[in-house]
């Protein structure tokens, strides 16, 4: 810490399971410069000020998808985001919305996992091809079909944004529903007769009533809304075409 | 033994906590307004069948300054409605492709407005000459 240093203050929902009934708000003053992320700040006040402060970081550069908190009460991922930003004004950290509290800023994700594990993110192909047989090609143009949705990190940021998420925990959500098209899209995949009973219940696409705000807090413009609301059509094609086809039109 | 105690944060009130909910709910409530117009005219469907005067005292009813009032929120809310739909509509359809190429987002955007245009212009030049 330098002469020169600004000082802003962050205030963090805290919440220690085994002291506390409810979450309470604590107030840090920390020292930064100019350079220095939302991320920096909260490693200042566990390195400096408040040893008990829990927090997930990994990577530092807005690809390992695990620091993401409520900043002013919008999802963001704390290392992409710069604490000069708010500054002169004060910061209040939360953890991810719509997700339990485990302590401080960490969520229990488990229900994530379990929706990312069920739409099967993983190319299932009609016939496993041999070593000797080499690798499943792909053209740049049916690439570019699934490209822009295969670069979701998992942050859960468009959970954190999503109150329909918040007010129906069962909805499969907006990272989950974008990945299942990101592999029903790929031309290399054959599974999607089976993933599209995800999407075709009520808890699939359905329960998107298209806020939006999950596209607007993506941190790496992966536009889940338009993955949901775009197989809205393809939930309504099967579903009709199922009385017209022998096999749902798949 | 497990220390874990899970906090799970009430969704009371949430729509109010951030403006871009405030918005969102702003855009489906839009739909009462039109729901009630939509009434109206049915009711004005009604009355023409019911004969001349019926139909009379229901233009006259429309006259009325809560009527003229009610008109003027409800095509505010219309507006508001179609504004909104127009920025979405290019995440509910599939993706445009022209010549190999993805249609920018903005110009689907713009296309809808210069085809509600047309059809604006259509519908008033059928009104005033047709």
């Amino acid at each position: 810490m330098t002469s020169n240093d600004k000082i802003i203050e962050i205030e963090v929902l805290r919440y220690r399971p085994e002291q506390d009934e409810k979450p309470f708000l604590q107030s840090f003053k920390v020292p930064f410069t100019d350079d220095q992320s939302v991320l920096q700040g909260v490693q200042y006040i566990k390195d400096y000020l408040d040893g008990s402060l829990s927090f997930r970081w990994s990577c530092r550069m807005a690809i390992c998808g695990s620091c993401g908190m409520m900043i002013n009460g919008v999802p963001k991922l704390s290392c992409k985001t710069f604490l000069r930003e708010y500054y002169p004004g004060k910061i209040t950290l939360e953890a991810l919305k719509h997700f339990p509290i485990e302590k401080d800023l960490i969520i229990d994700l488990s229900d994530f996992i379990n929706k990312l594990e069920s739409i099967k993110p993983y190319i299932i192909p009609a016939a496993p091809r041999t070593l000797e047989q080499g690798e499943y090609l792909q053209t740049p143009r049916q690439l570019d079909r699934i490209a822009q949705f295969s670069s979701c990190i998992n942050c859960m940021l468009c959970y954190a944004a999503c109150p329909q998420y918040g007010l129906k925990p069962d909805y499969l959500g907006p990272a989950a529903i974008t990945l299942l098209h990101r592999y029903n899209e790929d031309n290399r995949d054959a599974a999607k007769a089976e993933r599209m009973q995800l999407l075709n219940a009520h808890e699939g696409v359905w329960g998107c009533t298209l806020v939006g705000y999950c596209s607007d807090v993506c941190p790496k413009d992966v536009d889940p809304a338009a993955a949901i609301n775009r197989n809205k059509l393809n939930s309504t094609m099967d579903y009709f075409l199922r009385f017209v086809a022998p096999r749902g039109g798949n | 033994m497990s220390t874990r105690k899970p906090y799970v944060r009430p969704m009371a009130g949430w729509w109010l906590k951030n403006p871009v909910y405030v918005r969102y709910i702003l855009r489906e409530s839009t739909a009462v307004f039109v729901g009630i117009y939509a009434v109206i005219l049915l009711v004005g469907l009604l009355r023409l069948s019911s004969g001349e005067a019926a139909w009379n005292n229901w233009l006259i009813a429309m006259q009325s300054p809560g009527a003229i009032l009610f008109h003027v929120v409800a095509m505010g809310a219309a507006v508001y409605h179609s504004v909104t739909w127009f920025s979405v509509a290019p995440k509910v359809m599939p993706p445009l492709m022209f010549n190999g190429e993805k249609v920018p987002v903005a110009k689907i955007v713009a296309g809808q407005y210069i085809f509600a245009g047309i059809i604006y212009l259509v519908l008033l030049g059928l009104i005033l000459w047709g």
